[in-house]
C-alpha cells in the first residue's frame, strides 16, 4: 500500500486520497486567452519534483503534497493556508490582483 | 525430444533471420529524424521509404524497439468511435492492419473477435445507440445489443441481476481484433531498415538545436543525441508517455499528462472466451489471446508518475470487478503485470502535425488508444513529412485545436474501451 501522510489525518493510504492536479497561480480573470489556454489545457507534466492539490475524501479535506513523479516519493505535505495566506474574492468586478501563491 | 528435433536445432542450416541489421554509427545527418522506436516511429520510418522513397530516414530510439507501450499494450483494434473525426481516422487503421501481414510477410497473429462494450445504465445505452448511429453513418459495422440477444452472442458472462451493475446491452463490433503488438513493431521496423532506414536502438535524444527569430524559437536543424549531435532536415517525436519532456526540449508545452496503465494476464487457459469484452462502468477490459491467458486491464492510475511499477490497488480493483463479470475465475492465477507511460489527453484524441517550431512535427496523445492507430499514424506522418502538407484526416487533431477551443471529444468511446 502506498501512504500519504495527512496534514490532517496522518499516515493513510493513498487510496482514500484524490489527486487535484498541479499547484498553479490562478491568471487575473480579465485575461488573454492564451494566458487562460495555457492554465486551462496546458501542462508542465514535469518530471521530477512538483507541488500538487491532493484531497482526503472522507475527511472533505484539501491540502498541497510535494512529490518526485520519477519516483512516486512524497516529500512533504502541507495545510493550504501555508502557500495561501489571503482570501481570495472571487465576486470582485474591477480588475482583481492575480492570487499570487506565496512561497 | 526426438533427435531429429535436436538435429534440426543444432544445425548451422537453419539460422534464425536477423529482424533489424547490426548497429552502425549515426551518419552526420539525416533528412528526417524520428524519435522514439515504438510503433508509430517504426511505421512513419517504414511508409516514408515503402510509399515515399524517402530513406536517409534515421529513428532514434533510447532503450529497444517496441520496449515502449508498443509492446506493453492489450492489443485491442477496432474503430467504433464517437466522433466522426474519430471514426474515419481509426477505420483507416483497421483497413491497412487487414493487409499488414502480407505486407511484412510476417505472422501478426491479427485476429477479429467481435468486441463488446457493456452497458450497465440507461445513460450507457444511450451513448451506446449514439456511437452505433455515428458508425452505421461512417459505414462502420456497429450495433446495439440488448441483453437477451448479448447472452446468446457471449454466453460465459455473468447475467445475474444479483449484482452491483447488471449487464443491460452492449455495443457490438463485429470487426474487433487483437493481434501480436512485437510483430507489428520488428515487421515495421524490418520493413524500414531493409529499405535503408537506419534504427539506432540505445540512442537517447537530449535536445534539438533550434534557431531564434526575435529570442522565439523558429525552426529544428539538428538533434542532440547521448552519441553526439546530428543534423536533421525534418523532425517528429513519437515518444508516447514522454512527449511532454520530449517536447520540452523543443520549447513548447502540451495539453496532456503522463499517466500509468497497468495490465497483467492469466496463467494460459483452454480456449473459452472468444470475444473481447469491455466496461466502462466496471473499468474493465478482458480477452483471451491465443496463449489461452486472459489479458486483463483498466482505466489509467489515479495520478501521473513516470514510471512502470505495478500497484496492489490496480489489481484489488480491476479483479473485484472481474470476478462480478466472470465469477468462475476466482481460482485462476495472474502469471504476470506490467504498466505503461500513457499520455492522456483531455479530450482524449491525439495530437498530430505541426508545432510551433519549424520543420518539428509531432506523434502524442495516444494515451490508452493508439495502438489500433499506429498503421494510420505511419502512412499519414510519411505523407505529411515528404509532401510538407498535413493530410486531411488528421488536421482534426492538430495541437493547435486547443488554441482555437476545438477540442474533439472522444471520451466516450475511448475511456476503458481501448
Ligand atoms: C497497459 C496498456 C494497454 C493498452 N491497450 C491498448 C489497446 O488495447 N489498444 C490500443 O489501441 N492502445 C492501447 N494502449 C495504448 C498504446 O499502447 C499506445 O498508445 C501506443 O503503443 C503508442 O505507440 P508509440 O509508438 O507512440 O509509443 P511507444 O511504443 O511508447 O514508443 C515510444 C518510444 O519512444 C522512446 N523514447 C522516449 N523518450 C525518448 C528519447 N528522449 N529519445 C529516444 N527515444 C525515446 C521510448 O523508449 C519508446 O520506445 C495501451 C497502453 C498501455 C500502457
Amino acid at each position: 500500500m502506498k501512504i500519504m501522510p495527512c496534514p490532517l489525518n496522518g499516515p493513510r493510504n493513498i487510496s482514500e486520497f484524490a489527486y487535484g492536479g498541479e499547484v498553479l497561480d490562478l491568471p487575473a480573470p480579465d485575461c488573454d486567452n492564451e494566458t487562460w489556454i495555457d492554465f486551462v489545457y496546458l501542462e508542465n507534466n514535469t518530471a521530477g519534483v512538483v507541488r500538487e492539490w491532493w484531497y482526503h475524501t472522507p475527511t472533505a479535506y484539501w491540502f498541497i503534497a510535494e512529490r518526485d513523479t520519477r519516483t512516486d516519493e512524497i516529500l512533504k505535505t502541507y495545510p493550504a493556508n501555508e502557500v495561501f495566506k489571503d482570501r481570495v474574492d472571487f465576486a470582485a468586478s474591477e480588475a482583481p490582483a492575480a492570487p499570487a501563491a506565496k512561497e | 525430444m526426438s533427435f531429429t528435433l535436436l538435429k534440426y536445432g543444432l544445425s548451422k542450416g537453419h539460422p534464425v533471420p536477423r529482424a533489424l541489421p547490426a548497429e552502425t554509427d549515426l551518419k552526420d545527418s539525416y533528412d528526417i529524424v524520428i524519435v522514439g522506436g515504438g510503433g508509430h516511429g517504426l511505421a512513419t520510418a517504414y511508409y516514408l521509404a515503402a510509399d515515399h522513397g524517402i530513406t536517409n530516414v534515421a529513428v532514434l530510439e533510447k532503450g529497444y524497439v517496441g520496449g515502449g507501450n508498443t509492446g506493453r499494450n492489450t492489443t485491442i483494434i477496432r474503430s467504433n468511435y464517437l466522433t466522426p473525426e474519430g471514426v474515419k481516422f481509426y477505420d483507416e487503421s483497421v483497413t491497412l492492419y487487414k493487409d499488414l501481414a502480407n505486407d511484412f510477410d510476417m505472422n501478426l497473429m491479427y485476429s477479429e473477435r467481435g468486441h463488446f462494450t457493456l452497458a450497465h445504465t440507461d445513460s450507457a445505452i444511450r451513448t451506446m445507440r449514439w456511437r452505433a448511429e455515428v458508425n452505421k453513418h461512417m459505414g462502420i459495422e456497429s450495433e446495439l445489443v440488448l441483453r437477451d440477444e448479448l447472452q446468446k452472442m457471449v454466453p460465459e458472462l455473468n447475467y445475474s441481476e444479483d449484482v452491483r451493475y447488471p449487464i443491460m446491452g452492449a455495443l457490438f463490433h463485429a470487426p474487433g481484433a487483437i493481434a501480436r503488438h512485437d510483430a507489428v513493431a520488428w515487421g515495421y521496423g524490418a520493413g524500414a531498415a531493409k529499405r535503408g532506414v537506419h534504427i539506432h536502438q540505445n540512442t537517447e535524444v537530449t535536445g534539438f538545436e533550434i534557431t531564434k527569430a526575435n529570442g522565439s524559437p523558429q525552426r529544428v536543424t539538428g538533434v542532440h543525441t547521448n552519441r553526439g549531435t546530428i543534423k536533421a532536415g525534418k523532425v517528429i517525436q513519437c515518444v508516447a508517455g514522454m512527449s511532454g519532456v520530449v517536447s520540452d526540449m523543443a520549447g513548447f508545452k502540451l495539453p496532456l499528462k503522463t499517466i500509468p496503465l497497468q495490465a497483467c494476464v492469466s496463467q494460459p487457459l483452454k480456449p473459452f472466451l472468444d470475444a473481447i469484452v469491455v466496461s466502462g462502468s466496471l473499468h474493465v477490459y478482458v480477452s483471451q489471446s491465443s496463449r489461452g491467458e486472459l489479458v486483463m486491464g483498466g482505466s489509467t492510475d489515479p495520478y501521473g508518475v513516470y514510471m512502470t511499477r505495478s500497484t496492489l490497488d490496480f489489481k484489488e480493483g480491476l479483479m473485484m470487478h472481474m470476478m462480478e463479470l466472470l465469477p468462475y475465475i476466482g481460482e485462476v492465477k495472474l502469471l504476470r503485470q506490467w504498466a505503461g507511460m500513457t499520455d492522456m489527453t483531455p479530450d482524449f484524441a491525439p495530437i498530430m502535425g505541426e508545432t510551433p517550431v519549424d520543420d518539428y512535427y509531432i506523434d502524442a496523445g495516444w494515451g490508452t488508444w493508439g495502438f489500433k492507430a499506429t498503421p494510420v499514424c505511419g502512412k499519414r506522418n510519411a505523407e505529411m513529412l515528404a509532401t510538407g502538407k498535413v493530410p486531411e484526416t488528421i488536421q482534426p487533431f492538430a495541437l493547435q485545436r486547443f488554441h482555437d477551443f476545438k477540442l474533439v471529444g472522444e471520451k466516450g468511446a475511448a475511456s476503458v474501451g481501448h
